[in-house]
């Protein structure tokens, strides 16, 4: 017995594991709070993927560090889709332009708008908490 | 003699060249934060990052087989069965290949750290899935394992787990909602990193264990009592990646809580300081050892920054920021790199020859290695709190003047990258040096 307590708490530890990820997949706790096409806004993300918009910009502080995050570009202040899709189309010194069919335009916009409809990127939008932990403004 | 078995000197050359391409992409990226848009026209930022990024993964992961094959080869001599390995280090090839070839032509579809398009996943999972088999037919049959082939055993075993989980999203399920998928992705980004952690650690456990010729530290309580703590960091602490997404609260409660048992590891290495100086005293001269050290001072820096930026508090400030890059490359080089380049250095001698005694020009660039990376480090760390301060402050200033106000500690960092880029090389070369004239010119010198 002494011999095995590592095993034990090896299985213990990868049942746990298991069970965390299994509950992870199939809760259904997650929210819009906005409308969007959601097959279209699917297939946007994987345009997101193709043009590779991740190596400079992020989605919730995930990403690369280069250009901002655009998690709620769609509605930021002075932004809008057009802003975006001319933006895309032209690029600027560092971003490069991109010559998108009209159907990925429009799915990548949907994609966009749902990062936007998912919640609020700005960390501002956190208290904190005497126990380090942080919670959202408002909740 | 004759046979030796040079599995694991195959891989760890393939790794060293994976490095040297790695060092010089991110020199080249990276001087797109100073001259904006240099490189647009032959191969723009979104080409350079994931090429220095998949280089140096697959620097570390190829690195890390090459060393649990060399150290399997010293437990068991001669049982790695050489024509999976040999398929396997092809696999590998043709992975490196493709995917060079397709980042080159701006084709991407996949996710950060793993940007190249999904089909090519499939290779690396072969490969994967030969190293485990032959791994698992060499030590099934060894009795009462030392500590680090249980860490190589998990890094082998859930490497290939969270590669598969890494592709998830391709089914449209696990995208229906965009914080549920990030939620997932980021879960296994932090245990993939956790598993080669485990191989790479699992590596150093076991070069200190030949060293100091101290049998009983790799078998002993301790030891496992560390190695599951660092498992349930592997499968639990990843939600510090995503304190910022709008998730549920456990799963912030439940990273929160693993991530700190991380000062353990912190008070240890405290409280073991007497004697890691002790064996640095005895042991300096020995070039392995020193790398070995090197990386000691390295986890220690490093955890405090992590141990910082696993505070949900403070993560509001960190997060997104040049500080997450300082976490990553601050590991990824100063710990992993650390600890492969010793395992190097002991492992592509042969038989016991001491071909790379410290020569005084190798000393000098151990040193520049990790002077230059302590400046590196600490340029990204402010670079990063400037910008965490803007991010939670009434961002007066757009984000491009905030990194136009930075353009001097950028340069600080690409010039500390250079001098970083040109350190590692020299070793690697020599290394590399040893390697081949002790493979392709044996005949002659026997
Ligand atoms: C090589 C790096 C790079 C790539 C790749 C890149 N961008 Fe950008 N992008 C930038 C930078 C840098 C800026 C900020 C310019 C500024 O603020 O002056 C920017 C700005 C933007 C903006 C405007 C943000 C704002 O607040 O005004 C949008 C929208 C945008 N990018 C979308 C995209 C999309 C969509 C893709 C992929 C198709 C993409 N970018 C790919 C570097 C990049
Ligand atoms: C062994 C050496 C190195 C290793 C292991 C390494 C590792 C990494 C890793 C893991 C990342 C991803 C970081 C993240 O997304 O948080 C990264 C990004 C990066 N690295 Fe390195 N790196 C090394 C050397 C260098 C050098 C010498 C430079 C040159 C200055 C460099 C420049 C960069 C840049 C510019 C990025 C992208 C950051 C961004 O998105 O803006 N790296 N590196």
């Amino acid at each position: 017995m002494k011999e095995n307590w590592p095993k034990l708490i090896f299985v213990t530890l990868v049942l746990s594991f298991f069970t965390f990820t299994f509950y992870l997949y199939t809760s259904t706790n997650f929210i819009y709070t906005k409308e969007y096409n959601r097959p279209i806004a699917q297939r946007g993300e994987l345009i997101w993927q193709k043009y590779n918009c991740q190596s400079c910009h992020q989605m919730y502080g995930l990403g690369g560090y280069l250009g901002p995050d655009l998690t709620n570009i769609i509605s930021a202040k002075g932004r809008s889709e057009a802003y975006v899709l001319a933006l895309v189309q032209t690029g600027n010194t560092q971003m490069p332009s991109y010559n998108l069919t009209e159907d990925e335009k429009k799915e990548l916009i949907e994609f966009l708008k749902s990062t936007d409809a998912s919640g609020v990127s700005d960390p501002r939008s956190f208290k904190i908490n005497l126990s380090g932990m942080i919670t959202k403004n408002g909740k | 003699m004759e046979s030796e078995n040079k599995t694991g000197k195959y891989f760890l050359a393939l790794a060293l060249i994976m490095l040297i391409l790695g060092l010089v992409f991110g020199v080249l990226a990276a001087t797109n934060y100073i001259h904006p848009g240099y490189s647009k026209s032959w191969l723009n930022f979104s080409q350079l990052r994931p090429i220095h990024v998949s280089c140096i993964v697959f620097f570390i992961l190829i690195g890390a087989s090459g060393c649990v094959y060399s150290g399997l080869n010293f437990i068991a001599p001669n049982k790695i069965k050489k024509p999976i390995s040999f398929i396997q280090l092809g696999l590998w090839l043709i992975a490196i290949f493709l995917i060079l070839f397709a980042y080159l032509n701006s084709e991407f579809g996949g996710r950060e750290y793993w940007e190249f398009p999904p089909k090519y996943s499939i290779i690396i999972a072969a490969a994967w899935l030969l190293f485990l088999i032959n791994f698992i037919r060499v030590v099934i049959k060894i009795k009462k394992w030392p500590v680090y082939i249980w860490m190589w055993m998990t890094g082998i075993f859930f490497f290939l787990l969270t590669f598969s989980e890494n592709y998830l999203w391709e089914f449209p399920y696990f995208r229906e909602h965009f914080v549920k998928d990030m939620t997932i992705q980021w879960k296994v980004n932090g245990s993939l990193v956790g598993s080669w952690n485990q191989l790479v650690y699992g590596t150093a456990m076991f070069l200190m264990e030949k060293l100091t010729e101290n049998k009983k530290g790799a078998k002993s309580n301790l030891a496992f009592r560390m190695y599951f703590l660092g498992l349930a960091n592997l499968m639990f602490n990843w939600g510090h990646h995503i304190y910022t997404l709008p998730t549920e609260n456990y799963i912030r409660y439940v990273s929160y809580i693993v991530s700190m048992t991380e000062w353990i590891f912190l008070a240890r290495i405290i409280y073991m300081f007497r004697q890691t100086l002790n064996e640095a005293e005895k042991l300096s001269h020995h070039f392995p050892y020193r790398f070995l050290f090197a990386s000691e001072i390295w986890v220690f820096l490093n955890l405090m920054l992590s141990l910082i930026m696993s505070i949900p508090a403070f993560n509001l400030y960190t997060h997104g920021t040049q500080i997450t890059v300082a976490h990553a490359m601050g590991t990824t080089i100063g710990i992993n790199s650390m600890i492969l380049f010793g395992a190097c250095f002991e492992f592509l001698r042969r038989n016991n020859s001491s071909i790379l005694k410290p020569s005084k020009i190798l000393n000098f660039f151990f040193w520049m290695t990790q002077i230059s990376l302590f400046v590196f480090w600490i340029t990204l760390i402010i670079i990063g709190i400037n910008r965490g301060l803007w991010q939670m402050g009434p961002q007066t200033d757009s984000f491009s003047t905030m990194m136009a106000n930075q353009s001097s500690l950028f340069e600080i960092f690409v010039i500390a990258g250079i001098l970083l880029m040109i350190a590692m090389i020299a070793i690697a070369v020599a290394l590399l040096n040893t390697f081949f004239r002790d493979t392709f010119l044996k005949a002659k010198v026997n």
